[in-house]
């Protein structure tokens, strides 16, 4: 059984706090352009949305990672990031589908999300649980349950 | 230093300089920050006798130590200057994002000086900072602006701005940021329009730093968990945003109507949190570090008055709703998208609205003045209608753009505007409610429910359940509450969290982040020193005790219908005693012992 971080943008109000966190548990100082994880706010539409690394399965970061300072972790399946190997490339950056691989100038190296170890403090104080560690099985299943509850609505109106 | 940046900036518009320099740790220490620390910065530097709309005057906009951090709901920042609608001091402050943003570019403060000849806008990305030239989005509305900024400057820049209206100098205009976010009262924003300056524009790569993490943490731990138990703070203003009170304050009396002339809407719940969350709302928001999400995503369909926003919130869905004998919540929310776009302060433009209904049912304003308008109670089209002219600075719109107490004046009855200090008084009848009565003439800003809410206990029982119609003991409740809440002003914190937290949670906070031992007694004597500077400026400013007053009909017309039927607020009974434990004289000057109490000086 493992776990993944939930994104549920629906329940996000765009508090930033998930950044607050990243940035304190990783650089020890709250400086949301340093966290692994970013939230995205459409002003007009009132929107936000969470992004971090998903952790692929074929995942392209590491595929395209010379030095092999990305590398697949053979328990948790999670997608490690080795900053020591790391040449400053940036070729996570140009391969990573989501843009969650993140060049950070100030700090000098890539940013991305590491689930903090398997307690990811972005789910701990988000106040809406628009992000939550969860059992990736049960999530997943759950997600498509949501979903199938729209079509019920839908045929029952 | 940690919390605080450590640095201000200095923006003189007349000069086009642009300088930093250091903040000064002892006045941090003993203002705290925003409205605090950018109140103490304004008595220092400008004249309080300065014509509010003239170069001389100062605008400063400052977050606190708090903001940019993960103490909840703390992410806000403050307009400090000599407000246009009152000419007392003005401390108006905003949610959203833009304050924290300044911290990340490197700033405790932009102090902005003078005016520009022509419009500009400021842009600020870290280090580097622009005076540009405005003169292409002059005119433009609040959503128009901010698009066009992030255009031309960063996809992530934080935009605090004005409308037509603050161009236009409507005396109650507003600085929007975050598009919907306001620092709202006083007209803060007629004032940056006198400097020509349309918008600050950041961008900040930067950190706020913490003194002592773990403590930090442990505090916002406890902190959070306080708010997310309350009632209030964990669950009320989540499901239904602020407009959660219509019907609390309906069913008490205490809801005015009429222009004040009653207390009870009988068809108030069509306005109501409950009501909202059932039509139009879409999601709730939250500012930066927000644990409440109050705010309400909305969308209005029907044709007549479709559009998309945020809001209402409760004053705004009471002041153009039942205050103007209006039940129909789709043209209330129309009217405060308009408030919304076109920069200007609901409250007082809704109180306005109801002000001027009154003058034309009296024949002192009549559709000459208006344009053919039928300004009648009720009449959802002519108030949605005159709040437009007034954001758009035509017509019928440019005399309500004075406000009710300088429309009300012109005709002849000053009386008949709902004000105190010349600014209109928020959503709470003081004939009901005796301690909020005793807030509004005595607030420093003018008639605000935002510097001493004793609603909380009067009427909603936080943190204790006080008697509302009582007058034992009112003074003393005002001032804790007025103290406490300029403090956590200039923090940064919203007012929100005192629904679960109090004076020990945020000086815990404040003392773990700064590195700065506050007790809760010194968080306290910074909340009274701030209200003594702020009265001395007025003071100074040639404001009297002749103006901690309300309306006539408050003291002497009593609610007609309704829980509070026959009432009349006893403000004269009170206000003696309230300057007593102010360690005021008679005529409400502080005493040298006060001051010296403080370290302030006469």
């Amino acid at each position: 059984m493992a776990s993944m971080l939930m994104i549920n943008a629906d329940k996000c109000t765009g508090c930033h706090n998930c950044e607050l966190a990243c940035s304190m548990g990783h650089e020890g100082v709250f400086r949301p352009s340093a966290t692994r994880v970013h939230v995205y706010t459409w002003e007009r539409e009132g929107f936000s949305v969470p992004m971090m690394c998903q952790h692929c399965r074929d995942a392209p970061c590491i595929t395209v990672c010379t030095p092999h300072a990305l590398t697949r972790d053979p328990v948790t399946g999670w997608v490690n990031l080795d900053n020591g190997k790391c040449i400053g490339c940036k070729m996570c950056v140009q391969a990573c589908p989501f843009g969650n691989a993140v060049w950070d100038e100030e700090t000098v190296k890539i940013l991305k999300c590491d689930n903090c170890g398997g307690d990811p403090a972005c789910a701990k104080v988000c106040p809406t649980h628009a992000l939550e560690w969860v059992d990736d099985v049960t999530a997943t299943r759950a997600r498509k349950r949501a979903f199938s509850e729209k079509f019920k609505h839908a045929f029952s109106e | 230093m940690d919390g605080w940046i450590g640095k201000v900036l200095r923006v003189n518009l007349s000069t086009d300089k642009v300088s930093t320099e250091a903040l000064d740790p002892g006045l941090a220490k003993d203002y705290i920050g925003a409205r605090g620390l950018g109140t103490k910065i304004m008595t220092d530097e400008v004249d309080p006798k300065v014509d509010p709309l003239s170069p001389e005057n100062k605008l400063i906009f400052m977050p606190g130590p708090l903001t940019g951090t993960f103490a909840p709901s703390a992410g806000r920042y403050t307009v400090v200057t000599k407000g246009a609608l009152t000419g007392a001091i003005a401390s108006a402050n905003s949610g959203g994002t833009w304050g924290p943003a300044l911290k990340f570019a490197g700033y405790d403060a932009v102090i902005i000086e003078g005016a520009a000849p022509k419009p500009v806008y400021l842009w600020i990305k870290n280090a580097k900072v622009e005076i540009r030239d405005a003169s292409h989005l002059w005119g433009k509305d609040v959503p128009e602006t901010s698009d066009a900024i992030r255009a031309e400057t960063d996809d992530d820049a934080k935009i605090a701005c004005i409308g037509p209206a603050g161009e236009n100098r409507v005396l109650f205009a507003c600085i929007m940021n975050d598009l919907h976010r306001a620092a709202g009262r006083s007209g803060v924003g007629a004032v940056m329009g006198s400097k020509n300056l349309k918008a600050i524009a950041v961008v900040g790569t930067g950190a706020v730093t913490c003194a002592d993490p773990k403590a930090f943490e442990s505090a916002v731990v406890k902190a959070r968990d306080k708010i997310h138990k309350h009632p209030v703070g964990g669950t009320g203003l989540r499901l239904y945003g602020t407009d959660v009170l219509t019907n609390i304050l309906n069913q008490i009396g205490g809801y005015p109507t009429k222009n004040y002339q009653d207390g009870h809407f009988p068809t108030a719940d069509k306005l109501g949190g409950e009501t909202l969350a059932a039509t139009l709302l879409q999601r709730p928001k939250g500012c930066f570090s927000c644990i409440i999400s109050c705010g309400r995503v909305t969308k209005v369909t029907n044709p007549k008055y479709a559009g998309e926003g945020e809001g209402p919130e409760y004053e705004t869905s009471w002041g153009f709703g039942g205050d103007c004998c209006i039940d129909d919540l789709d043209a209330v929310t129309k009217a405060n998208y308009l408030c919304n776009e076109y920069g200007m302060d609901a409250i007082s433009m809704a109180v306005t609205v109801a002000c001027a209904m009154e003058l034309y049912e009296m024949g002192l304003i009549t559709k000459e003045d208006t344009g053919g308008i039928a300004l009648e109670w009720g009449n959802a089209e002519a108030m949605v209608e005159v709040t437009r002219l007034t954001g758009i600075g035509e017509g019928f719109g440019k005399k309500l753009a004075l406000g009710s107490y300088r429309l009300a004046e012109s005709c002849g009855h000053p009386e008949l505007s709902m004000t105190v200090k010349k600014q209109e008084i928020p959503a709470y009848d003081a004939r009901a409610v005796q301690g909020i009565g005793l807030n509004f003439a005595t607030a420093n800003c003018g008639a605000a429910h935002v510097r001493g809410y004793t609603i909380a206990p009067e009427v909603l029982g936080n943190p204790v359940k006080v008697d509302k119609d009582t007058i034992e003991g009112k003074p003393a409740l005002v001032i804790l509450f007025q103290n406490l809440t300029a403090a956590l002003d200039a923090t940064g914190a919203c007012l929100f969290t005192t629904f679960g937290i109090g004076a020990d949670e945020l000086a815990e906070m404040l003392g773990a982040v700064t590195g700065v031992g506050y007790t809760s007694e010194d968080f306290m004597k910074c909340g009274d020193r701030i209200w003594n500077l702020e009265r001395q400026w007025n003071l100074n400013a040639g404001l009297t005790a002749n103006d901690d007053t309300l309306p006539p009909r408050l003291l002497k017309e009593p609610i007609k219908t309704g829980a509070s039927k026959g009432r009349l607020s006893r403000l004269p009974e009170m206000l003696p005693e309230y300057y007593e434990l102010r360690g005021w004289d008679k005529n409400g000057v502080p005493t040298a012992s006060k001051l010296g109490e403080l370290g302030l000086t006469a």
